[in-house]
């Protein structure tokens, strides 16, 4: 059989080339992955090696000949057993890209597929109402209790992160967690984002399902490498082969007096990606039925807190089962006038403005988003068929943000009910100042909600 | 001009432990004259895979990135060799080779380089995106440097675990300059972690050769900071592989911690199709593979050990030109994969 070798192409984008230099000729033996000649294109020169053994029956493009075509038969082997003079009657016809083998050269057109807005995806249904017995509780211990009782439950669940151990947590989230679960489950890390998100990263691919926690956000942006090209893609790229069941969490956004590097919210940079949940809880029942959800959750999941919450006290479900549904809104005041979603500690201060606009007889509806991804079109695409108009409130910056995406959504899949545009509150489009006046007039405060609802509704 | 390739030298970290210092021949007692073939046949399975592969990539059936293997064979071949099941394996984008030695299957791991639904990870991850639960492969990762946290994380899970396995993290001399490397030695190292760090120095990340890029070229040593004992060895002798992966899987698996294992090797091919390899001598190259090619020394192994004769190595031969036959064969008329494939494997139950 002989064996014919083909004009080899360098690049996925190259199509043809000058083949320079001959280093075999007739009658040569040739070995697999002996050079048989140089190849030039008008980015490099390249030497082709054999990947067939045998012996050379023709060359069919002489040194120096321009414009030879990728996958066009350049010389004949004889194989083995074969006489030259045999393979080399064997010449094929000129090739062309035709005669490749199937799918060579540019893949098979495949009809476009179709891009038009894909359909509201059904949120998961509304938790039951919480009729049993209540317990006030801060948004800090809440996130502990979510944290023991899940370690309580499974021992693959493990936490680690800077000063969670010993210090009982840089903003005592962690408390009481080493003395109850050790140091083989409570972690204290050197401070190397990096590193330890990717060690996380690693140790859920084995089946464990890590809480690594970021002393805040702003120091994720070390690890999200990480985070985003290991934790969200791995399961896509492996064919669903490797599930990454790990939760990054920590305080997210401005704190109070911090200055630029240490105020930012990261809500529009994780809810960008796929293969990411992303759930941002305002109350203390919130923190503890998502970060529940979320340590049992298969999959990548930041949890996006807030310090200023940390001591916030709300009533939560005592129950050691309670967990919240992930990817569902909810209607925190309802109201006919005017839909304002907001998200984390936003929430409070539209309710702050929802109360205040009542007072000027707008009867606001306010929903906590929650989870930002993925994202319950459907509640509020539902609360504008009834209100008619739209704030969106976030702290982090307004381009690209999460209300950008939320007035995106709205004139695809809400056009027709709404009788104002959009209108975005959220925090100035600059780095966040230290001085205490200047920080106040840059992230939204209840006044600008009650602006924007006000503007919406004409009044 | 390339500084000759170092026999194994003594450790730096700690004293006590030593490298070998010579190969040992076929008449060792830790391999056996069917091990010694085994390997001729991993190595020379790895050689005709990746021939083909660029092959296919000449002809347009690969796309993209394809870093091929050939010339560091003996490196995983070796160090496969030194571990049991139970144990992990993850590397960087160069992993074709330890897929391979892994006993992945060759039709699937081609399957995927051509981008079709029989391929390991249905077509969608490529040439540096490929995954087997079921021979713990971890990867096959894109980002240089990235997948030794991951391997240092596999490490946590086995001792979290208690099972005794151990993680081999391969990475490249370009990686060995990530901060990231350094954050996971210092944890791993912290910890006790059973992770054995294998640096294949082929010399050159990407076009940069190890001189330009580290100011310590003794990469054996860039665990010196963080106390994990450090050897150089040969990596175009798997036997020296072999003895020195042994030590340090032992060492780690004993809980004593990690360890670094810098294999001196080379890639006879650019880093990638596309590279023309401008950076380097033909002489250098050539001096490697007529000098110090890793297949050639085995094969004289066998042949001057009298564990195999010429006909038997043809036969060898001529099994793995049939076995990539059949990959390059399946890899060509595997499916593509169906568009519906496009919205799976996003998130588990999504």
């Amino acid at each position: 059989m002989s064996i014919p070798i083909l004009m080899p192409a360098l690049s996925p984008t190259m199509t043809e080339g000058k083949l320079t230099k001959w280093h075999v000729k007739v009658g040569d033996a040739v070995k697999s992955g002996q050079v048989i000649c140089e190849i030039e294109t008008d980015k490099a020169t390249m030497e082709v090696e054999a990947v067939d053994e045998g012996t050379v029956a023709q060359i069919l493009v002489p040194e120096g000949t321009e414009g030879v075509a990728v996958n066009a038969p350049i010389c004949v082997l004889a194989a083995e057993g074969e006489s030259v003079a045999d393979a080399a009657k064997a010449v094929p016809a000129t090739a062309t890209k035709a005669d490749a083998p199937d799918g060579a050269g540019s893949p098979k057109a495949e009809p476009a597929p179709k891009l038009a807005v894909p359909p509201i995806a059904s949120a998961p249904a509304a938790e039951p109402e919480w009729k049993g017995k209540t317990i006030r509780l801060t948004v800090r211990e809440a996130l502990r209790d979510a944290m023991a009782e899940e370690m309580r439950k499974n021992e693959k669940v493990f936490l680690m992160g800077e000063e969670v151990a010993q210090y009982q947590g840089a903003y005592k989230v962690s408390q009481g967690l080493l003395d109850e679960f050790g140091a083989k489950r409570v972690i204290d890390t050197p401070i190397t984002e990096h590193g330890f998100a990717g060690l996380g990263v690693g140790a859920a691919f084995a089946g464990l399902r890590p809480i690594v926690e970021f002393m805040t956000f702003n120091f994720a942006m070390q690890a999200i490498d990480q985070i985003i090209n290991s934790a969200s893609k791995t399961l896509y790229m492996s064919g669903g082969q490797m599930g990454c069941p790990i939760v990054f969490r920590g305080p997210n956004g401005a704190a109070s007096r911090v200055a630029a590097q240490h105020s930012q919210c990261y809500a529009s940079w994780y809810a960008h990606c796929p293969g990411l949940r992303v759930l941002a809880p305002w109350s203390a029942a919130d923190a503890k039925g998502l970060l529940k959800a979320a340590i049992r959750d298969p999959n990548p999941v930041i949890f996006l807190e807030n310090e200023i919450l940390y001591g916030q006290q709300f009533d939560v479900p005592d129950d050691s089962d309670f967990v919240l549904p992930i990817g569902k809104a909810k209607i925190e005041r309802p109201g006919k006038d005017v839909t304002i979603v907001a998200f984390s500690i936003m929430v409070g201060k539209a309710l702050q403005a929802a109360d205040e606009l009542a007072k000027n007889g707008i009867d606001a509806e306010v929903i906590n988003l929650r989870s930002l991804r993925p994202f319950d079109t459907e509640t509020i695409v539902n609360s504008i068929k009834k209100t008619n108009r739209l704030v969106s409130v976030e702290e982090g910056w307004p381009f690209a943000g999460i209300g950008s995406e939320l007035a995106a959504q709205m004139m695809e899949h809400a056009f027709d009910w709404l009788d104002a545009p959009v209108k975005r509150v959220a925090g100035l489009d600059i780095p966040l100042p230290y001085a205490a006046n200047l920080e106040r007039l840059a992230l939204p405060q209840p006044e600008n909600i009650v602006e924007a609802a006000r503007a919406v509704c004409n009044r | 001009m390339a500084k000759p390739v170092a026999k194994a030298k003594e450790e730096t970290l700690p004293a006590k432990t030593k490298a070998a210092s010579k190969s040992p021949g076929p008449g060792d007692n830790s391999v056996s004259p069917h091990q010694l073939k085994a390997f001729y046949h991993d190595m020379l399975l790895i050689r005709r895979f990746e021939e083909r592969a660029g092959q296919l990539y000449g002809m347009g059936l690969i796309g993209g990135f394809c870093h091929l293997y050939i010339g560091q064979e003996a490196v995983v071949v070796g160090m496969q060799s030194t571990i049991r099941k139970g144990d992990t394996i993850v590397t960087s984008y160069r992993d074709h080779g330890h897929m391979l030695a892994a006993g992945m299957d060759p039709k699937g791991v081609m399957a995927e380089l051509t981008g079709r639904s029989g391929g390991y990870s249905k077509g969608k991850g490529g040439s540096m995106h490929m995954f087997s639960r079921e021979k713990n492969f971890f990867g096959g990762h894109g980002i240089v440097g990235a997948q030794v946290p991951i391997g240092t994380g596999l490490a946590f899970a086995h001792k979290y675990s208690g099972d005794k396995d151990v993680s081999l993290t391969y990475l490249g001399d370009g990686a060995a300059n990530q901060g990231q490397v350094y954050e996971s030695m210092n944890m791993a190292a912290l910890w006790k972690l059973p992770v054995i760090y294998i640096i294949e120095n082929n010399r050159y990340g990407m076009g940069t050769s190890v001189e330009r890029a580290s100011a310590v070229t003794e990469l054996h040593r860039h665990g010196e900071a963080f106390g994990i004992p450090g050897v150089e060895v040969d990596g175009m002798d798997v036997l020296a592989v072999r003895a020195a992966g042994e030590k340090a899987v032992e060492h780690a698996r004993s809980g004593a911690g990690p360890y670094l294992l810098e294999m001196q090797t080379y890639r006879y091919r650019g880093h990638s199709m596309s590279d023309p390899a401008k950076y380097r001598s033909k002489e250098e190259v050539d001096k490697y593979r007529s000098e110090r090619d890793p297949i050639d020394h085995l094969r004289k192994l066998l042949i001057d050990g009298k564990v195999a004769d010429e006909a038997a190595l043809k036969a060898v031969d001529t099994e793995v030109r049939k076995t990539i036959g059949d990959a390059a064969e399946y890899a060509q008329h595997s499916p593509e994969p169906d568009p519906s494939e496009l919205w799976t494997d996003v998130l588990v139950g999504a």
